[in-house]
């Protein structure tokens, strides 16, 4: 069965989240990952979302935003901001999963400001939940279309911090967990390499060459030595996330 | 009990003053105070300080409409569209004039409310740690956690909004009321503001409400003001009651894009529209449409006294 990139990027972020876990999803590619790990290999996945919802799997029905009936309908639980955030906030997620705007070297994610924020260039919506997601999750899964100059050498502002400046300057902020596990893009894996957590390529998609996921970086990617292909989508999960997009709408 | 039903129109003239703070929805992409917003921008409200942690394109008609001076807020968007024109011409060219923005998470903008509902002066969180949130948001403070020596925190402040609008599914005329769904902030709101007005679908009986006191957010002497409104959420959703008019949004989207178009869609939406009630016959049947038709009631559960 052919595949499309976006679905091979939805489909290698889903194999992130393990059987069992707590997951904080963020909406559209976050949450189109969470459904295929919860049709395929993580049926007991809880998903959070940041309006006070949890839910075992995704909503059947279609609907555009997080809030819509569907996603409530059904929900396994239907509270608060301050509670649901409060289960980040304890430590209680294991992995939260964010869509973002601009993401650097380290890993920090910029949803805020391009340009000096004092007279910005581009005022971007801002956080949302995602400052939180990064601070206090277990593991930060980032998901994100491969562009040089969306995966930059350094964010102009850092809504949600990573690895900051790397080595040991997440801890020495304050943050005594978490730190960002994967940039999942559509041409390959890139995961945190040795002690300044750097992000360097980890895997690459098939079809892809290494060169092109180099030149489609902001900053000089390193490569890890055991760096090898994703393995392509299985029938089951390319079924899993169609049943989920029925209009195609990844492909 | 009191009577305190009012239409939106004489409960904004009555209860929104120039310069107040405003918590304007707080229930995410859900049940959004449109109704009164519209009202807001009719009465020519001006210096508001717009609160919420995502409030769609609310905060966006009202700063194009030139009401708001200060953003309080996690994010300001238009979640069916993209980013938020007017928001951000304000933000980067100063139109139709400055604005300031007080950038929050939505966990830091939950605290602020909660603290703002509890009297408690500020909350010490981890959260925005290592975020340049701080940077441009400087009432967050920095600080050592006094009971774990080394450890820093930083202090989020009490927020405690002059007025919050607020749609629920159902009121009584007093303000007892049922609210569900996803939650959001909407208890929080409720009870840190100095003011509360409803915007209700429907008005009931006492009896229904008190029927299900575990569905009351807050209680009716927090409540200033109910105004019959039905769809006064269009086009944001509300639970069991009304779909998401995405197509809505996305128009408002395309044609704020540049500030002409924002006017003109200004215009059609809101001052040549008279109220509310002349809002809901212009949609006409695009309104009945949206409809949720389905009915999905939980199994009953039991108050009985003995």
């Amino acid at each position: 069965m052919g595949y499309s990139p976006r679905e091979m990027m939805i489909i290698a972020a889903s194999r992130e989240i393990r059987d069992g876990e707590v997951v904080f999803v963020g909406m559209r590619l976050p949450l189109a990952a969470f459904g295929v790990a919860a049709r395929t290999h993580a049926p007991n996945a809880i998903g959070l979302f940041e309006n006070g919802l949890a839910r075992f799997a995704p909503a059947v029905e279609p609907f555009d935003t997080m809030s819509d009936p569907p996603n409530i309908h059904g929900a396994a639980w239907a509270t608060g901001m301050v509670q649901i955030m409060g289960r980040l906030h304890a430590g209680q997620v294991d992995v939260g999963f964010i869509g973002g705007a601009e993401v650097d070297r380290h890993g920090n994610v910029n949803t805020s400001y391009v340009g000096d924020p004092a007279r910005p260039r581009v005022k971007l919506p801002g956080s949302g939940g995602a400052a939180d997601i990064a601070a206090t999750c277990g593991r930060l899964l980032v998901i994100m279309d491969h562009e040089p100059k969306r995966l930059v050498e350094r964010v102009d502002f850092v809504t949600s911090p990573g690895w900051l400046d790397g080595g040991e300057s997440r801890s020495a902020a304050g943050l005594d967990r978490g730190g960002v596990a994967a940039i999942i893009t559509n041409l390959a894996i890139l995961r945190p390499m040795g002690p300044d957590h750097g992000m360097g390529l980890a895997s690459i998609h098939p079809g892809v060459s290494r060169q092109q996921a180099i030149d489609a970086t902001g900053w000089p990617l390193a490569v890890a030595p055991d760096a090898g292909e994703t393995p392509p989508p299985t029938e089951a999960e390319l079924a899993a996330l169609r049943a989920i997009d029925p209009e195609g709408f990844w492909r | 009990m009191a009577d305190k039903l009012a239409s939106v129109a004489d409960a904004v003239a009555a209860l929104v003053r120039d310069g107040d703070s405003l918590v304007i929805g707080a229930c995410l992409e859900a049940a959004i105070p449109f109704a009164a917003v519209h009202e807001i921008i009719r009465q020519g409200r001006r210096g508001l300080n717009a609160i919420a942690p995502i409030s769609d394109a609310a905060t966006d008609m009202l700063i194009g409409a030139g009401c708001v001076e200060r953003v309080t807020g996690a994010w300001v968007g238009n979640v069916s569209g993209g980013l938020a024109h007017n928001y951000r011409r304000a933000a980067e060219q100063g139109l139709p004039h400055p604005i300031a923005i007080e950038d929050h998470s939505n966990f830091s903008l939950a605290m602020a409310l909660m603290a703002g509902a509890n009297g408690l002066p500020y909350v010490p969180v981890r959260s925005l740690l290592g975020s340049d949130i701080l940077k441009t948001n400087r009432r967050l403070i920095r600080a050592d956690d006094p009971f774990s020596p080394g450890k820093p925190v930083i202090l989020v402040p009490a927020c405690k909004p002059d007025v919050a609008i607020l749609p629920v599914q159902r009121s009584d005329r007093d303000g007892n009321c049922h609210f569900w769904g996803s939650l959001v902030l909407v208890q929080e709101a409720a009870l840190a503001a100095e003011r509360v007005i409803l915007l209700a679908d429907e008005i009931v009986d006492t009896s229904v409400i008190v029927s299900d006191p575990n569905r009351i957010l807050f209680p009716s002497f927090r409540v200033s003001a109910v105004c019959p409104a039905r769809a006064g959420c269009h086009p944001s959703s509300l639970t069991g009651v009304w779909r998401r008019d995405t197509p809505f949004f996305v128009e408002y989207h395309t044609r704020s894009r540049d500030r002409e178009g924002f006017l003109s869609w200004l215009r059609e939406w809101v001052f040549d529209v008279e109220g509310h009630e002349a809002y809901l016959d212009k949609l006409g049947d695009r309104l009945e449409r949206l409809r949720i038709t389905g009915w999905a009631p939980p199994e009953p559960v039991n108050f009985a006294a003995v």
